[in-house]
């Protein structure tokens, strides 16, 4: 804050100007400016677009991953991606998921039909992995999306 | 009628390390406090295999080892948002509800009790499941301390295992006969002291706390333990804390990894711990009167030299400035440090916090000319921690090697919290 005293010469009557006036900052929402034409762009105000909502329908159930590994190229998944992953979707046949197989963290599409269980990569070079009884599976929760940062 | 529930999350800490972990599956694992001190939490296998709570991890580290038993420090990053994402999800059953601990809360049901509340409280405990993998208990009341002996006896499984125990719904009858398993110590605010003092009279299960004499309880004992007695009876008289009020004082204080003999070391963590506190108090927008720090030798170690000193100074004026903080706190410290001792622990307390607006300045410090821009980088500071991470920006009095901080060498990573923490998964 200036110093907001006033110097002891200064005549009765006489305003003075201060050396530092205090500035107060308002937000420009509150303020009505009416010079000049209007913005054509007004009306169509909007909010900026948000990576976020674009991407996590749930934030309270969502958690992110990073994928190690190549077994998911088919799927567009790609080593060093990062997954969007919702805990609160059901997990149905065909989704792509983050599983905990012993012991193991997976990301595979899962094959549910007909009392087949398996849990398929989209890379020909990884044979699709058959859920036995004996297994531990938990089916963590459904990808949603992917992200990277090219760091540029 | 009033109803409440109070949700509780089982073995919370150790189910948020099983969480992010599928080697975990079915491993016994125990918490360890600051330090990697004693037990704070217990799987469902390590409470099996009989750890007691609070027991020093030196003294069952070896048997542990046999029975295979993970130990993790506390892992608070952790702890705080997963504890953060289940109270966003209760919030969504109730308007009201009062957040207790990092894994208990109070939620008010009035209203809710079309479904029935036992409906309603399986509902909550399976969306928790869902959306977080996280299993609690509820128990449902007509009031808090009947809320929480329900929730008792939902985890101990006495009535039903569905997880969920809903007094309201069973007669006064079947609640009595429960009462009468139950001991007296398990209830709300009956702590090991009242407990024995109450078994000398002859109360030792809820059921005779609860046909006890209200008045004769009063008398002996305090208003509170006559407001338990009714609480038992179904006569809510204990409401929802909502608003958590400003806090009164702030304090920082750790055990040291190691034993610190140095000045320099201890006036680092008096500057780091007074920066944490100063972050705090400027987020509820106060400002602190004065300022206390003491610091002590291990006093579980009798065999050697013991020293403890506190000293607090008033500031001539409020302040909410680390870097005025600091200065202060420096030198109490060199007015109260003893060179030869081995410290174990150091602490700062701001007290006498007012709020921003009933600052009242100095009469005598120099004051006014530049506190607004002292506001204004205090304010950039804080904005540069919340986004780079505590601690990014510091003054250099913190130290940048920190030797004193705590052992933490079981920590699992801030899966939720840090980017280069998040877990990984394998494709292939």
């Amino acid at each position: 804050m200036p110093e907001m005293s006033f110097p002891l010469d200064a005549q009765p009557g006489v305003f003075i100007p201060l050396s530092g006036v205090p500035r107060l900052a308002l937000p420009i929402d509150e303020v009505r400016v009416s010079a000049g034409f209007p913005s054509p762009a007004a009306d169509y105000a909007d909010n900026r677009l948000d990576i976020n909502e674009y991407l996590i329908r749930n934030p309270v159930s969502t958690f992110f991953f990073s994928v190690e590994g190549d077994s998911m190229q088919g799927a567009e998944i790609f080593d060093g991606d990062i997954l969007v992953v919702d805990k609160s979707i059901r997990p149905r046949h065909g989704q792509i998921v983050v599983a905990f197989v012993d012991g193991e963290r997976l990301v595979k599409r899962l094959y549910q039909r007909g009392g087949r269980v398996a849990l398929l990569a989209e890379n020909p070079n990884y044979p699709p992995l058959e859920i036995r009884d004996g297994m531990e599976l938990l089916i963590w929760g459904v990808v949603t999306g992917k992200f990277k940062n090219f760091g540029a | 009628m009033a109803a409440f529930a109070l949700v509780d999350c089982n073995n919370f800490y150790a189910s948020c390390e099983k969480l992010f972990n599928p080697k975990l599956k079915n491993t016994p694992i125990v918490v360890l406090s600051n330090n990697d001190g004693c037990v704070v939490a217990r799987s469902a296998e390590a409470k099996a295999l009989g750890i007691p709570m609070g027991v020093p991890w030196f003294k069952i580290q070896q048997e542990a080892k046999r029975h295979g038993i993970v130990a993790f420090s506390s892992n608070y990053a952790l702890y705080a948002d997963m504890s953060n994402r289940v109270v966003e999800i209760l919030s969504s059953f109730s308007p009201n509800i009062e957040v207790y601990s990092i894994d208990e809360s109070f939620l008010d049901l009035s209203g809710f009790e079309r479904s029935g509340y036992h409906a309603y409280g399986i509902d909550i405990r399976q969306r928790v499941a869902d959306w977080l993998g996280l299993a609690v208990c509820v128990g449902i009341g007509p009031s808090k301390t009947l809320a929480k002996l329900a929730n008792h006896c939902a985890k101990k499984k006495l009535a039903g295992e569905t997880g969920v125990c809903d007094f309201t719904s069973i007669s006064p009858a079947e609640r009595l006969a429960l009462f009468e398993r139950i001991e007296v110590g398990e209830v709300w605010g009956v702590g090991r002291k009242i407990a024995a003092r109450l078994a000398s009279m002859g109360i030792t299960t809820v059921r005779q706390l609860h046909d006890a004499d209200a008045e004769t309880l009063r008398c002996r004992f305090s208003v509170v333990l006559e407001r338990t007695v009714r609480e038992l009876r179904g006569v809510s008289c204990l409401d929802l804390v909502e608003v958590i009020p400003d806090k009164q004082q702030i304090m920082s204080s750790r055990s040291f990894g190691t034993l610190i003999y140095e000045r320099a070391e201890l006036e680092e963590a008096v500057a780091s711990y007074i920066a944490r506190a100063a972050e705090k108090l400027r987020a509820q927008d106060a400002l602190a009167g004065a300022l206390q720090v003491y610091i002590r030798t291990n006093i579980f170690k009798p065999e050697v030299p013991q020293y403890q000193r506190a000293m607090t100074i008033p500031l001539t004026e409020a302040s909410a400035d680390t870097r005025v903080l600091t200065q202060w706190g420096v030198r109490l410290l060199r007015r109260i440090y003893r060179p030869g001792y081995g410290y174990h622990k150091a602490g700062i307390t701001l007290m006498e916090i007012v709020p921003r607006t009933n600052q009242q300045f100095s009469l005598f410090a120099p004051t006014g000319q530049v506190s607004g821009r002292n506001d204004t980088l205090m304010t950039t500071l804080d904005s540069i921690n919340r986004k780079y991470g505590r601690g990014a920006l510091r003054l250099a009095a913190e130290g940048v090697t920190k030797s004193w901080q705590m052992r933490r060498e079981n920590l699992s990573p801030r899966y939720t919290t840090e980017w280069e923490s998040i877990a990984r998964v394998w494709a292939r």
